[in-house]
């Protein structure tokens, strides 16, 4: 735990000195019109001044390098306040009772629940794929090289394009989210469950040939108990891509979200609260790997794989 | 209507077709194993086109594919420039960037172990981050040309590569250091000829990864702000002018670059890591 502590605060140490190169034109300017002599005195010449030499010359004028209204970089301990203020302080109903679409926690379950959705159906439709692709060589055959292939294409550029045509075609909401994500979990899931449905071997399939087990007797017994750990590898992946897919999925249609929040935010330079939206979107990613995780570990000491 | 049930006996005779290849005598040959994948993606565009001009879809919606054939031939001049913007500045110079960094540092993690465990945790943590978010902060700072979608790929590719590089750095055997131990081997000459080898097919797997990611945080970047060209550029235009069959070819070029970067990278592998079993045939 202690190298991770140390390199953390390495991390944050480097960070809060980064405030000061990133930040330095427009703090200069601000002392400048504060009264505070700088050098050189023109704003002019500083557009192409070295950044060293200016820091130098003016180090006892960068006290507000760490407090600027909207920072270039905004310091760590802004980055906290914009996060407590968008989300405890902000209070979570507006004044009518509603949910607030101020409050950060809001966009993010904006953002949870089309994510879940998506993961569940992308899941879902790829097991359902994955067991087919195995009992039949004609879909092995054809719809593997594609599925393969497929990974190889930015399929989230296709996502602003989903949500329009699928608003355009009356469907809004939380659906068109969810289908994109849904896409983009499907084929981890799809090549994970091939490879877990493929891995028992010739012994373990004789035998049950012995056992004159049906082909449905075959899934159910051997072969879906030995792509559990597969299936749990891919859905890890399957998770992260899916709120990538939600987050992406919310930049084209305005109506809440992660994604719609950064892209605003963006539109008027409020750096702190882009920051904070990215901390509760890695947190979430986090949490949600981290839930699998523990599913995976009780689901596998339940079928009595050791750990 | 004769469309549509052309549509359907279309997909049924292909269907069949590709069954009886599948399990015909001649199933395991070269010919038989191109000739089906490649009759189903044939089939589903020939589908997509009789549904599509069977049920009068409107092209605003979905446009048949002979549409999106067309709109590609005639714009092939300012496809190549989009292409050039997003593919080849942007993804490509932040690629090349970004794995050399990666593949450095993970030297330097491999090197010391206090490294090895305090930044390999967190590197193991961002790389599960929705990292495409940094994209618009990453525009605000480097300007809306291609510089800005390389810093976002630099940081999309990096902790991919740094995680498969770390792994494969640690794949040589007790034995194999011993041995270079008896030939009196340093920490360098054990590196070069020794543990980058072996690690070799780890990196390969990082970079193939990292192709597809390369080009989504250049596509992606561009749609927080953008010269007047690149394919993530054109796709949010073409839109407003609702002029889809253009964003579909705009899409089949990032699909074409998308599998010749990660074919590229596949052919490579087979010609640095013949050794390795995977590579045998």
């Amino acid at each position: 735990m202690r190298p991770v502590l140390t390199v953390l605060l390495a991390l944050l140490a480097l960070w809060y000195a980064a405030c000061l190169p990133m930040n330095l034109r427009e703090v200069l300017t601000e002392a400048e019109r504060a009264g505070v002599p700088i050098l050189p005195a023109a704003a002019v010449d500083r557009i192409d001044a070295a950044t060293i030499p200016l820091i130098v010359n003016n180090i006892s004028a960068l006290g507000g390098s760490w407090s600027q209204e909207r920072p270039r970089l905004p310091a760590p301990h802004q980055i906290a306040q914009a996060l407590w203020d968008s989300t405890v302080a902000e209070g979570l109903f507006n004044r009518k009772g509603e949910l607030s679409n101020r409050n950060l926690l809001y966009h993010a379950g904006t953002t949870l629940f089309p994510t879940l959705l998506g993961f569940v159906i992308g899941t879902f439709l790829g097991m359902v794929l994955a067991v087919g692709i195995v009992h039949s060589r004609a879909m092995d055959m054809s719809v593997m090289p594609w599925a393969i292939i497929s990974q190889t294409i930015p399929i989230v550029a296709l996502a602003p394009m989903i949500i329009v045509v699928l608003n355009a075609a009356g469907i809004q909401g939380l659906l068109p989210k969810a289908i994109i994500s849904a896409y983009l979990s499907f084929f981890p899931v799809v090549v994970g469950m091939v490879k877990g449905l493929r891995s028992p071997d010739a012994m373990q399939l004789d035998l049950l040939r012995t056992y004159h087990a049906s082909p449905a007797q075959g899934l159910w017994k051997l072969r879906l108990p030995a792509a559990v750990p597969y299936l749990f590898a891919s859905l890890k992946i399957a998770i992260s891509a899916a709120l990538v897919g939600a987050i992406v999925g919310e930049l084209p249609v305005q109506q809440g979200g992660l994604g719609a929040w950064m892209l605003a935010k963006s539109y008027y330079g409020q750096t702190a609260q882009i920051w904070a939206a990215l901390i509760v979107a890695a947190v979430m990613a986090g949490l949600l790997v981290v839930l699998i995780g523990w599913v995976e570990r009780r689901t596998l000491a339940r079928m009595g794989v050791p750990a | 209507m004769t469309l549509v049930l052309a549509a359907f006996a279309v997909w049924g005779l292909a269907w069949a077709l590709n069954g009886r290849l599948a399990n015909g005598p001649s199933r395991g040959t070269m010919p038989v194993r191109i000739a089906v994948p490649l009759l189903f993606g044939l089939t589903v565009l020939a589908v997509w086109e009789l549904l599509v001009r069977g049920l009068a879809v409107p092209p605003v919606i979905l446009p048949p594919p002979s549409a999106i054939a067309a709109r590609f031939a005639e714009n092939t001049g300012v496809l190549w420039q989009d292409f050039v913007q997003t593919v080849l500045k942007g993804a490509l110079s932040g690629y090349v960037i970004g794995v050399a960094a990666a593949l450095i540092t993970a030297v330097l993690v491999d090197r010391f172990d206090f490294l090895r465990r305090g930044l390999l945790p967190i590197g193991n943590f961002v790389a599960a981050l929705p990292i495409v978010g940094t994209a618009p902060i990453l525009v605000m700072w480097f300007g809306f040309d291609w510089q800005s979608k390389a810093a976002v790929v630099v940081i999309m590719v990096f902790f991919p590569v740094l995680v498969n590089a770390v792994a494969g750095l640690a794949d040589t055997t007790v034995m194999q250091r011993d041995l270079m131990r008896t030939y009196g081997a340093g920490y360098w000459q054990t590196l070069v000829k020794l543990r980058l080898p072996a690690a070799l097919p780890f990196i390969f797997n990082g970079l193939k990864i990292a192709t597809t990611l390369a080009l989504i945080g250049a596509l992606v970047a561009e749609f927080f702000g953008s010269p007047t060209q690149g394919l993530g550029f054109r796709i949010s235009t073409s839109f407003g002018q609702l002029a889809i069959d253009t964003v579909w070819a705009v899409i089949l070029v990032a699909a074409l670059a998308g599998s010749a970067f990660y074919g590229a990278m596949t052919l490579i592998e087979r010609a640095v890591t013949f050794w390795h079993p995977s590579q045998r045939r």
